[in-house]
This record gives C-alpha cells, sequence and structure tokens, in this order.
C-alpha cells in the first residue's frame, strides 16, 4: 500500500505541474490556431513574439521600475502593437500569395526578431524576476504525504480559465468574434457581405500577440530564465498542441496545450527526460493517424 | 425550338432484363456497365438511391436532370471516388466493391471531371502521356539511367500522344502548358487524357460546358466519331439538351437522385415526368 | 523554342555551371587565391546543394511540404561516420576514398530506410498536417541520436542507449554527438555527389514516373483516375529524397572533427527549404544556386559582424516581398526590365506554384 501511496501522490505532483506547463502551451497555441483559422498561415514568428514579451517584461520590471501587473500589461502592449505591425508591414502583402510564400517570410521574421534580441541583450541567458508572479504555493497533505501547487501554477492555471471564458464569449457573442468566425470560414463571402478582413486579421493577430505575451510571462516565470531563442522551441511545441486539437479550432488549441503538457511532463517523469520531445511528437504522430484533422478538427471531404 | 442537328444513326433500343435499354447491336455482348440498386447516403441524406443503369458495349448514354441531382455523384460512385452504401456496380460483369480509383480505371472506367482538373503545370502532350501511365511502361530505374527501355518507350509515348491528340486536331499544341489553354481546348484534352487509357467506358461530366455553340457542335461529330473509331461506350453528362438529344442513343433521367424515366431522347422529350422534373408541376386548373 | 529542347538546354546549363563552378574552384586554389574561410565553406556548400534539390524533389517536384529533412540528413551523417569509424577502426582500411565511398552509400541506404518506415505513415497526410509530421518526425530522430551511445569494440560495434558506459573506442557519445572524427571528405566527392543527384532527379522529373509524380501534385484525384498508384509515387519522391539527404548528411559529417545531434534541429531544415523556395520552387538549377549563394552570404557579411545575420533575415522578408506581392513585383520588373530586355528575349510569365493544401 505505502509504495502505490507514494506513487499516487508523485503522480498526482507531476500531473499538477503537466496540467500548469500544458496550459501554457494551450495559450501559445491559441495564437497559433486563431492566426491559422482566419488568415490560413502557419505564423512561425509567434513563438518569437513570446521572446519579445519576456524581454519588455523583464526590462519594466527590471529597468523601468514598473509595478508587476504594470510591467505585464507593457509587454501585452507593445506585443500587441508588434503583432500587428508585422502582419501589417509584412503577411497583408502576400495576401493573394502561395502559402509557401507566406510560411518563408513568416521564418524571416522570426530571424529578425530573435537577431533584433540578440543584438540588444546578447546571447546569454537572463534571470527572469520571481517577483513578477509573487504567489505563495498550496501545499496539501495527502495520506501524510504533500501535495505541492507551486504559485506559478495556480496563476497559470487560472489565468488560462480566465482566457478561455472570454475568449469564447468574445467570438460567440460578440459582432467582432462572428465576423472572426466568418472570415475563418469563408474569406470571400465575409467580404462581400461587408466584412472587412483586413480589420479582422488585424485583430486577430492583436489578441494572438497580447496572449504571447502572458504567455511569456507564465513560461518565462515558470522556468526562471530565457534567452533570444526562448520562444522557439514552445512555439513549436505549441503549433503541434494546435494541430494536435485539430488546428483552426479554439477548444481543440487549449485541448491539446494541456494533453501536450501533461504528456511532456508525464513521459519526462516515468520515462526518461531525455526522451520527453520525442513522447510528445510521437504522441501527436500516432493521433494524427488515427484522426487527421486532430482531435476537435473539422473533417472536409474534398469536393470532386 | 431550333432543330436539333442528329448525329446518331435511328438506333433501334431493345430492352434488357436489367429494366434498362440497349442498342439492338450490343444485346448479346456483356454490358460494358450494369448497376444493380446502386445507392449512397451522406449522413443520412440518400445522394443517390436505387440507381439501375446498363450501358451497352459501344453505347453513348447521356445522364441528365435538374441541378442537385446527384449525376456526378453517380460518377464518383462509378469511378470509386465514392464507396456506395448499397448495391453494386458492375464493369465488364466484374463487380467494382471494394475497388480503389485506380483499379477501376485498369478496369477500363475513364473520366473528365466537371470543373476541369488537368495537370496545368504540365504541357498538353506531358498530360497525354501521364493518360497513357499504364499503357506505355517502365521502370524508374530505366526512366533514371536511361537505358534503351528508356528511349524505346518514350518514343512510343510520344507517337501515341501525337496519334490521340489528333483526333481534336491538337497535335500543334502539344508543347503548350496545358493550363494556359482555352476552356474549350483544356475540356478536349481531357477527353483525349481519359481516352489515353485505353477505356471501355468514357465518362464525360458536362464536356459542353463554356463552350459556344460551334464547338458544341464540333464536339457531338466527334464524341461520335470517338465511339466509332474505339468502339467504346460513351456516358455523358450534360445540360446541353442539343447535344444530349443530338448524340446520346439511351437516356436516363434522375431528379432528387432517383431514376424518374429512361429512354431514347424521342420518348424522354414526351415524358411528363422529366417535364416536370424540369419545369415544375402544372397548377391543376 | 519547344518545351522539349527548352529543357535539354536547361539541363545541360544546369550540369554545365556546376562543372565550371567546380573547375574554377579547383583553380583558384591550386593559385592559392582562395580565402581560408571560403576554402572551408567548399565542402558543406556541395552538402547544402544536395540537400536543397533533394528537397525540391519533394517540395517543388512531388508537391508536399516536408520540413523533416535536416532529420535524414543526420541519420546520414552519423550512419557514415559510425561506419567510417568502424572501418578505420574494426578493420583498419586506411583507404579514405574506399571509407567516404562506403560511408556515403550507407548514410544513403539508413536514410532511406528511415524514409520509408516515416513515408508509409506521414504520406496518408496532406498539407500543413504533413508539414508538422514531417517535423515531428525529425526531432524524434534527433532526440533518439542524443540517447545513443556507439563504440568500436575489437571487431564488432556497440551500442547503448541512455547508456554510455560501453566497450572499447567511442564513436557516438550521446548529446555530444561524434567526437575526434576522422576528416576524410574532400571537395571532389562533393562535386560527385551533387552531379549523381542532378542526374537523379533530373532524369526522375523527365521520365514517366516523375510525370506521374507531378501529375499528383496537380491534381492527386485526376491522377488516379487515370491509374496512377498514388502512394507508391509519392513514396518514390519522398524516399529518393530522403536517400540523397542522406548521402549528403554522410559527407557533411566526415568533414568536421565533431559533430553534435543538435547540428539537426528543425531550424536547420527550414534553411533548406528557405533555400529551394528563393531559388524557385520545382527548379532544380535555381536550388543549386540559392543554396550556394546564401550559404556564401552569411560569410561574404562576416565584416558586418553581428549585424550578418539581421541582415539576412532582413534580405529574406523583402525578396519573399518583392517576389510575391503583384505590386511590389510589377514596380520592380519595370526598374530591370531594360537591363533584361539586354539578355533576353521576351517570355511569358510562368504559372506559380501553389501550396501543397489547396486541394
Amino acid at each position: 500500500m505505502q509504495p502505490f501511496l507514494d506513487f499516487l501522490v508523485g503522480f498526482l505532483n507531476q500531473l499538477v505541474n503537466g496540467i500548469s506547463l500544458g496550459s501554457i502551451y494551450a495559450i501559445i497555441a491559441l495564437g497559433y490556431t486563431m492566426v491559422y483559422g482566419i488568415a490560413k498561415m502557419l505564423n512561425f514568428a509567434h513563438g518569437d513574439v513570446i521572446m519579445v514579451g519576456a524581454y519588455i517584461s523583464y526590462c519594466a520590471f527590471q529597468y523601468w521600475g514598473l509595478s508587476p501587473l504594470a510591467s505585464v500589461l507593457t509587454a501585452m502592449v507593445f506585443c500587441t502593437v508588434l503583432g500587428v505591425i508585422i502582419e501589417r508591414l509584412a503577411y497583408r502583402p502576400l495576401r493573394q500569395a502561395t502559402s509557401l510564400a507566406v510560411l518563408i517570410t513568416a521564418i524571416g521574421m522570426s530571424y529578425l526578431l530573435q537577431n533584433i534580441a540578440l543584438l540588444i541583450f546578447k546571447s546569454d541567458f537572463k534571470n527572469y524576476p520571481k517577483e513578477i508572479i509573487n504567489v505563495p504555493s498550496l501545499t496539501a497533505s495527502l495520506y501524510g504525504r504533500e501535495l505541492k501547487v507551486s504559485g506559478v501554477s495556480i496563476v497559470t492555471i487560472v489565468t488560462t480559465i480566465v482566457i478561455m471564458v472570454l475568449l469564447t464569449l468574445f467570438i460567440n457573442r460578440t459582432k467582432l468574434g462572428k465576423a472572426m468566425r466568418c472570415v475563418s470560414e469563408d474569406r470571400g463571402a465575409a467580404e462581400l457581405m461587408g466584412i472587412s478582413v483586413n480589420k479582422t486579421i488585424s485583430v486577430t493577430f492583436a489578441i494572438g500577440s497580447a496572449l504571447a505575451a502572458i504567455a511569456a510571462v507564465l513560461l518565462c516565470s515558470a522556468q526562471w530564465n530565457f534567452d533570444p531563442y526562448t520562444g522557439s522551441m514552445p512555439g513549436i511545441k505549441a503549433f503541434t498542441a494546435a494541430v494536435f486539437g485539430g488546428i483552426g479550432s479554439i477548444p481543440g488549441a487549449m485541448l491539446g496545450g494541456v494533453l501536450l503538457g501533461v504528456i511532456e511532463i508525464l513521459g519526462g517523469a516515468y520515462i526518461s527526460t531525455q526522451l520527453s520531445d520525442a513522447i510528445v511528437f510521437l504522441v501527436l504522430i500516432i493521433i494524427l493517424l488515427v484522426k487527421p484533422s486532430g482531435l476537435l478538427g473539422k473533417q472536409i471531404r474534398e469536393k470532386v | 425550338m431550333t432543330e436539333i442537328k442528329k448525329h446518331r444513326s435511328d438506333t433501334k433500343m431493345v430492352p434488357v432484363p436489367s429494366h434498362s435499354i440497349v442498342p439492338e447491336r450490343d444485346v448479346n455482348e456483356i454490358p460494358v456497365l450494369e448497376t444493380r440498386h446502386l445507392g449512397i447516403e451522406f449522413g443520412g441524406l440518400k445522394a443517390v438511391d436505387d440507381f439501375n443503369l446498363t450501358i451497352g458495349k459501344t453505347e453513348i448514354a447521356g445522364l441528365i436532370g435538374p441541378n442537385g441531382a446527384g449525376k456526378t455523384t453517380v460518377f464518383n460512385l462509378l469511378t470509386k471516388v465514392y464507396e456506395p452504401t448499397s448495391g453494386a456496380v458492375l464493369v465488364n460483369g466484374q463487380d467494382l466493391h471494394g475497388m480503389t480509383i485506380v483499379q477501376a480505371s485498369k478496369l477500363g472506367i475513364a473520366r473528365t471531371f466537371q470543373n476541369i482538373r488537368l495537370f496545368d503545370k504540365m504541357t498538353v502532350e506531358e498530360n497525354v502521356r501521364i493518360g497513357l501511365h499504364n499503357q506505355i511502361r517502365y521502370d524508374m530505374f530505366s526512366g533514371i539511367l536511361r537505358l534503351p527501355r528508356y528511349w524505346k518507350q518514350e518514343k512510343r509515348q510520344h507517337e501515341r500522344a501525337m496519334e490521340l491528340l489528333d483526333i481534336f486536331g491538337m497535335q500543334n499544341l502539344a508543347d503548350e502548358v496545358s493550363g494556359s489553354l482555352p476552356y474549350g481546348a483544356q475540356r478536349r484534352l481531357e477527353i483525349v487524357r481519359a481516352l489515353a487509357t485505353d477505356p471501355k467506358l468514357l465518362l464525360l461530366d458536362e464536356p459542353a460546358a463554356g463552350m459556344n455553340p460551334h464547338e458544341t457542335e464540333e464536339l457531338m461529330e466527334n464524341i461520335a466519331k470517338i465511339r466509332d473509331q474505339f468502339q467504346i461506350a460513351i456516358l455523358l453528362i450534360e445540360h446541353d439538351m442539343s447535344l444530349v438529344m443530338g448524340v446520346c442513343e439511351g437516356i436516363c433521367v434522375l431528379n432528387f437522385g432517383r431514376v424518374i424515366a429512361k429512354g431514347t431522347a424521342d420518348e424522354i422529350q414526351a415524358n411528363p415526368d422529366v417535364i416536370e422534373a424540369y419545369l415544375g408541376k402544372k397548377k391543376e386548373g | 523554342m519547344n518545351a522539349k529542347k527548352k529543357k535539354l538546354i536547361y539541363n545541360a546549363v544546369t550540369f554545365g555551371l556546376v562543372t565550371v563552378a567546380f573547375v574554377v574552384c579547383r583553380l583558384l586554389d591550386s593559385m592559392n587565391l582562395m580565402s581560408r574561410s571560403f576554402g572551408g565553406q567548399l565542402i558543406p556548400i556541395c552538402c547544402w546543394i544536395v540537400m536543397a534539390v533533394s528537397l525540391n524533389l519533394v517540395v517543388g517536384i512531388s508537391g508536399e511540404l516536408s520540413l523533416g529533412h535536416a532529420g535524414f540528413m543526420g541519420i546520414g551523417a552519423f550512419t557514415g561516420i559510425i561506419f567510417s569509424g568502424w572501418m578505420q577502426h574494426a578493420f583498419n582500411v586506411q583507404d579514405t576514398t574506399v571509407r567516404l565511398i562506403v560511408a556515403i552509400i550507407a548514410g544513403a541506404v539508413f536514410s532511406g530506410i528511415a524514409g520509408t518506415l516515416i513515408g508509409i505513415p506521414v504520406l496518408r497526410l496532406k498539407g500543413d498536417y504533413l508539414a508538422i509530421v514531417t517535423l515531428a518526425f525529425s526531432e524524434i530522430i534527433r532526440s533518439l541520436i542524443n540517447c545513443l551511445y556507439v563504440s568500436v569494440d575489437g571487431k564488432r560495434l556497440a551500442f547503448g542507449f541512455l547508456d554510455s558506459k560501453l566497450p572499447g573506442r567511442l564513436l557516438l557519445n550521446g548529446p555530444n554527438g561524434a567526437v575526434s572524427v576522422d576528416i576524410i571528405a574532400t571537395f571532389s566527392a562533393g562535386f560527385i555527389l551533387i552531379m549523381i543527384t542532378l542526374f537523379i532527379v533530373l532524369n526522375l522529373t523527365n521520365s514517366r514516373s516523375g510525370r506521374a509524380i507531378q501529375a499528383i501534385r496537380d491534381s492527386r484525384i485526376a491522377a488516379e483516375s487515370v491509374g496512377i498508384n498514388v502512394t507508391k509515387y509519392r513514396m518514390m519522391a519522398f524516399v529518393t529524397s530522403a536517400m540523397l539527404a542522406g548521402a549528403a548528411g554522410a559527407l557533411f559529417g566526415l568533414n568536421f572533427n565533431s559533430l553534435a545531434p543538435s547540428k539537426f534541429q528543425f531550424t536547420q531544415s527550414i534553411n533548406v527549404l528557405v533555400f529551394v523556395v528563393l531559388g524557385g520552387i520545382g527548379n532544380i538549377l535555381g536550388s543549386v544556386i540559392s543554396a550556394t549563394a546564401l550559404t556564401i552570404l552569411p560569410e561574404m557579411l562576416r565584416d558586418f559582424g553581428q549585424y550578418r545575420m539581421l541582415i539576412y533575415a532582413i534580405v529574406l522578408i523583402l525578396v519573399m516581398l518583392v517576389t510575391n506581392n503583384p505590386l511590389l513585383r510589377s514596380f520592380f520588373d519595370r526598374l530591370i526590365a531594360p537591363v533584361k530586355s539586354l539578355f533576353h528575349e521576351k517570355k511569358p510569365s510562368e504559372p506559380d506554384f501553389k501550396g501543397g493544401d489547396t486541394q
């Protein structure tokens, strides 16, 4: 019985860690999935917007003396503006171009952001200030064993739930949200109905980038340090999560993100840390083979 | 009504056991196509239901009906794009059950598409050569290493492709990129590509769409010519009634996924159900 | 000019240009006119050319967006290193040419096997889903190599997975990758590999199989309807491409003293994709030129120090905008029209490539 209880409580601890990491992936995946759904493009630079968010919140707190909340808000505003500008300058001129051309431009944008950060901040790791998310951890006792949920985890999970609720309300209840759904379904028809496609895409990028800033704060608080390449791997994994859940689907991104985080942490804890990434990608492949359009994605039949 | 120019000899159509008619000349041959109670459902909706049709070995048949009647769905069932939910398709007496599109093609079904699907970044000749894929073959290594077999078969492919293009007088277009051809020429090229696969049954999905009356007239001649030259059966979907009535021997009318009439052109034109399906029900009064 | 003649000239120019470039480099080298840093780039350039041409076979000719090409290069690299080390230490083969040839063939074969195993599930997907799964596979390959330890013990190879305690001489050391590799790659081998790659890819494209592959790209359903076995021909392109990438990887791996698995991250696949797109989708000569230019460019920008990758990024974005935005494109066309007319007869614009997910 004792070893089983040890295992159980250990498992629960890891599960909480997994859900916490997965929530961060979910927030990033929302950005990918919304942009994909509406602009039909893979925004490879999304991960690097996260990195920018990390540096801005870091500077705001460390050098400009802002309060934690103000620092986060500053990062959100900056990333929102950045996201909209990137879309305006680099992606909008390519609206008629092939998807591959847009992909390469997004890759170029990703390089650009990384290299600007490298120039300004150099390549060394910076410690992310712990004070930005300063919430005491929760400890509970279970069969005499400690079940601990860190402050960052609590904030992460709560934030993710709030974002999910707000975003769902926004998409389903507001005029702008409905416009987004229209553009996602049929861009041409939406335009004929008088919906400004450009405006809708800008709003999508704004929301995605603001979420990226929030994800940046949560991610860096959880892993303590960051560098100009910080956004790259979480970006790819979040994109994987979006595909996992069915790209273009908002609940799918949430589900995919959380599942991915849980698999990564549990795989790392019980199989091998070195193989945790491989396990994540393997699960993705298996899911796509069983359900080629992701967990919650819609299967589209080709018309002949 | 303008006069319809006929390209059909007044074929005598005779009934066969499966509630269809075929030309008298084909009655002793195995029918090239026979469908038995063919049907497909999409999420509870019966797109095609209890579809029975027999086509003789050298018959030119028409499949007509209002928009959304399920005509293209029938084509997709015959070519195995869709697996039917009920019934069977027999090609030369062989059941297509469980076959793939490729297997159906190898049995001798070829088709064109309502919305043209050419290999549009490739030249006209290459399109026809792709149609010859299973007719004039050589393997990958002969191709990469340029073995003698490559040169021999490439030459045969070229000659055959030119012969086929000649049907529509398109030899001079052989080196054009197919995507840049005018609409009518693209439709003709699709037919040539389908013929290249050496079919027994050629399915044409709205071959005259987008063509002017003169081109349609020419197409009619060519459809009859193709049948005579290759001795194959042709089933065509068409909205242009002058073409259907002018060239088809047997005609099948589809509405809401069901066959509402079968017969010769004259019979179909006089059929009250067909008139109702196209023009709506006359008010009683 | 007819299409066939055009193709012949295009192929001749492609082979000719590579040969001329090789001879010129050789001459410069023998006259000691080549800078050290450029000389060191020659073999990697050969590898990247082979990578770009082989990826173009998948992306341009077959029309599938693959983001996992570096994975195959990685397999080839480490297979090549292991075979070369094995032959050297276990069988005392000192002839570097023999070892290099065997290593390159082994790299191609193992990479081809991996390509077959990966292709079977991957090629059931399409468009962006296929892209992300190829990326996932290449990351899995990298993670596995990261955990792999190999040593030569007497005549045999010893393998350890997540277990570094191996007898004998270590060839592969987990996350540190290959260490103290005997550098046996040569520029001539690189040249020959490029020529073989061009020969395979160009001849394949202009053959029955190649036309089937391109037919599937243009319209899968039409290709099936004329009796083309879609899986077979997509596989053919994918596996051929993987084998060539493996061969390039083996050459690449045997050109450095040490090589870590992290060298084959997905960013490397993306770099190769950039070569392919900038060189022109489906344009083999374009891939050769862009792979060369984009490998040399960062070297030439060395004077700009830390700004060089920034410049590279900006150039990349601008090139994509100029070549793909209709307004900017027509503006630039007008700008360079007088220059162009000096060299060329007017020719109609070619149809664009639409992404793999248009249908």
